[in-house]
């Protein structure tokens, strides 16, 4: 039987290895046939910040990875309002992350649900399997 | 005695920017890289701390904002410079405190 696992993404992109990681972990998990959540909070919401370049600091720019999530089943993505909300942030400056559903003709649905830290808290409860980066 | 404060790490996640904005003095340059960026972007409480700064002066490492993807969120009257420009603030101060 399928469980259901969460990453919990907590931290920013490039400061720290952290973000590839979590990243890297989910897409060799998605090969499993799991039930796969994501959720970024605090500082991990700027992980799916639009226009990221990293030419200038010769590191490699892994934000365009977020946008295959979909290919690979992998479309419950929470992203929690209150920490967008206190970086002066908004839906709108996130990647727009969608994915195809086969039961209903490819027909493109958003990925990304923003939710309230108390809604994710709900979320996180009917995990099975939670892993923190 | 003039002295460049560098802080890299969020102001989120970690007391370091707090701490350096209680300790810089007016006339001290305050250098925001790595994840520091974020402290500068608008809309945020660390932007309006660095806002009501008198004296002291800050600056950010355009890079590492670009690579964020947060150049365009860098909140008025904080200045972006290049590698460049970091080496001249480190030749311009006295001294280097280098927050971690």
């Amino acid at each position: 039987m399928a469980k259901r696992f969460m990453y919990m993404n907590t931290k920013a992109p490039y400061g720290t290895v952290y973000a590839l990681e979590s990243l890297e972990v989910v897409l060799i998990g998605a090969a499993f046939e799991q039930d796969v959540s994501l959720a970024f909070i605090g500082d991990g919401v700027y992980q799916l910040l639009k226009g990221q370049d990293t030419q200038g600091i010769g590191m490699k720019n892994f934000s365009p990875t977020y946008a295959a999530l979909g290919d690979y089943d992998v479309n419950k993505i929470y992203v929690e309002k209150e920490s967008l909300e206190e970086r002066g942030l908004s839906l709108d400056d996130l990647q727009h992350l969608v994915w195809e559903d086969e039961d209903e003709d490819w027909a493109e649905k958003d990925s990304i649900r923003l939710v309230s830290r108390s809604e994710l808290a709900d979320v996180i409860d009917d995990q099975d399997v939670i892993l923190s980066f | 005695m003039t002295t460049l404060h560098t802080v890299n790490k969020s102001p989120f996640n970690d007391g370091s920017f707090d701490a350096c904005l209680g300790l810089a003095k007016s006339g001290s340059t305050v250098l925001l890289f790595e994840d520091g960026v974020f402290a500068a972007t608008t809309g945020t409480k660390s932007a309006e701390a660095i806002a009501n700064a008198d004296g002291v002066t800050f600056a950010v490492l355009g890079p590492d904002a670009k690579a964020r993807g947060v150049e365009g969120k860098i909140a008025e009257g904080i200045k972006v410079v290049d590698y460049d420009g970091f080496v001249d603030l480190v030749a311009e101060h006295d001294k280097v405190h280098a927050w971690l």
